[in-house]
């Protein structure tokens, strides 16, 4: 992939913002909804966008992104929607268990790396669980200008299917939810056939659902230009390391549950990120000095590249070995 | 032989590659003259896309050279038509018949292929989803930026437009809305001095 273009600085613009809502909406998912401190207008946003949330926890910074899944169409308030995850690294447990109705908060401009093709002339949407969350963007959007789109959107259980009702309701011609617990699964191969030239397919969801489409569109002969897909990973823990960084010449400890980026970040140095999710490419940092493996996980950087050890994504890869010295 | 290796040019020139067999629901195979041998050559490397393939060729001078072997490859439908314009109807038909999963191959001279690419894109395959390999002739459809007419089968340059007579330079600049290159003037600045016409690539 291409060098991703490089700002100024770390991040997007960021928007101080009130919590004005939380709505539970099943045993581990809740709506946030925010509005702007300064009453101005939100900047509008292209659904498909996210925005990273800054979470302060306990003198802890966690920067964790979540789709915008309210109506890009309303300036007057930004919403997420948030799965608790339990055996996760403590952001989505914050949301749900520390923030209340009234906290200020800090969040980013929305960056999209999951945007609608517009020249489309269908729309298929496939939403695993919590993926659900652009989908609500991109259908508001679609229904305003009248686009041909459909939504196929598994969950896990009814009781776990949320804005099914919603969804159902109001297309309910438009909208099939299946459910793992009465082992209903969206039947791909039908699904893909007989779509008509031009149709998009769009799919969020855990990885191995993003693999399977990818697979099977292509075994069908659909164009990867028409299969969209994003999936932020999340930092997983491993074993701390020591990184030099050679511009800023200091040596740094990376723990083991923080990430390289989250390291970097601690000690003080600004380093370019927008996505945190290893999808869009800004932390790309170059390798000066390695003795040692890489734990490569990102989306962005190519097989050769991950290969060669002259580059890391640090906002979810590591390292495990003797030395790093990186360019930062 | 029929390949020809374009020199490396501007960013705006079309570039082509060899053709490949893909995995698909169909296959839409358009070719002209000597592309009928990029189709053999491909069904050299897979002949079982044919069953599901549909293809429409313009024999142009070629006449009836490669028709009796295209046929032996057994396409699904094989359409031989005496030019493009008449076969567009087909295509466009085809296309809007047409489902996700249509594998388009394009192949012969650079007006087919740039025309009938703009077909498949107006019908929402993208560009770079349309494989294309260049056979033949090197004449160019060439576009009178002056006039806007369009005159096909161009070889010299320059060249005279077919629509308002003017002495037109061949540029490498592509559009792939028209499918066809830009000619400017060559005798703007001062007319009546035009160059004497050379053959393309000679």
């Amino acid at each position: 992939m291409s060098a991703a273009p490089q700002k100024a600085k770390a991040g997007a613009e960021k928007i101080e913002v009130e919590v004005s809502a939380i709505v539970p909406l099943n045993d581990l998912v809740t709506r946030f909804e925010f509005t702007r401190r300064d009453g101005l207008p939100f900047p509008p946003f292209s659904a498909g966008a996210h925005t990273v949330v800054e979470m302060n926890d306990d003198g802890r910074t966690r920067l964790n992104p979540y789709s915008l899944m309210s109506d890009p169409a309303d300036s007057s308030k930004y919403a997420i929607s948030v799965r608790r995850d339990d055996e996760g690294r403590g952001g989505s447990l914050f949301m749900h268990r520390k923030v209340k109705v009234g906290d200020a908060m800090t969040i980013t401009y929305p960056v999209n790396l999951f945007p609608l093709d517009l020249r489309g002339r269908k729309h298929v949407f496939l939403a695993g669980g919590i993926g659900i969350t652009p989908f609500m963007a991109m259908i508001a959007h679609l229904e305003r200008m009248g686009g041909a789109w459909e939504l196929h959107y598994a969950c896990r259980s009814e009781a776990l299917g949320t804005y099914v009702d919603e969804l159902t309701s109001r297309h309910p011609n438009k909208v099939h939810v299946y459910y793992d617990d009465k082992k209903q699964a969206i039947a791909l191969e039908d699904l893909l056939d007989g779509q008509p030239l031009g149709t998009h397919v769009y799919v969020c969801g855990p990885q191995g659902m993003i693999q399977w489409v990818h697979k099977t569109a292509a075994a069908h002969g659909w164009p990867d230009e028409n299969v969209h897909s994003e999936e932020f990973l999340a930092p997983q823990p491993g074993k701390p390391f020591e990184v030099r960084l050679c511009k800023s010449d200091i040596v740094i400890q990376v723990g083991e549950h923080e990430s390289l980026l989250e390291a970097i970040e601690r000690c003080g140095v600004e380093a370019p990120f927008l996505c945190r999710g290893g999808a869009c490419g800004q932390c790309e940092t170059d390798v000066v000095e390695a003795d040692g493996e890489f734990i490569h996980r990102d989306h962005w950087l190519d097989d050769d590249e991950h290969a060669s050890g002259k580059k890391i994504m640090p906002c979810v890869s590591r390292f495990v070995g003797k030395t790093l010295v990186l360019d930062r | 032989m029929s390949k020809f290796q374009f020199p490396e040019s501007i960013r705006s020139r079309p570039v082509y590659g060899t053709l490949e067999p893909r995995p698909g629901k169909a296959h839409l195979m358009i070719a002209d003259a000597e592309g009928a041998e990029a189709l053999l050559d491909l069904a050299a490397q897979d002949a079982s896309i044919f069953r599901a393939a549909h293809i429409i060729y313009i024999p142009k001078a070629t006449g009836e050279t490669y028709v009796d072997r295209l046929k032996a490859l057994e396409p699904a439908q094989f359409y031989v038509g005496p030019t493009y314009e008449a076969s567009v109807q087909r295509i466009r038909r085809v296309l809007s018949d047409a489902h996700m999963g249509l594998q388009v191959y394009l192949t012969g001279t650079e007006g087919l292929m740039g025309q009938a690419q703009n077909e498949a894109m107006t019908a929402g395959i993208p560009h770079s989803a349309i494989q294309t390999e260049h056979r033949g002739s090197v004449a160019r459809r060439m576009q009178c930026v002056h006039c806007k007419g369009i005159t096909e089968d161009v070889m010299t340059d320059p060249f005279v437009c077919s629509h308002c007579g003017l002495n037109l330079f061949v540029r490498d600049h592509y559009s792939r809305r028209l499918a066809a290159f830009q000619g400017v003037r060559v005798d703007a600045e001062d007319p009546g001095n035009v160059p004497e016409p050379v053959e393309l690539y000679k």
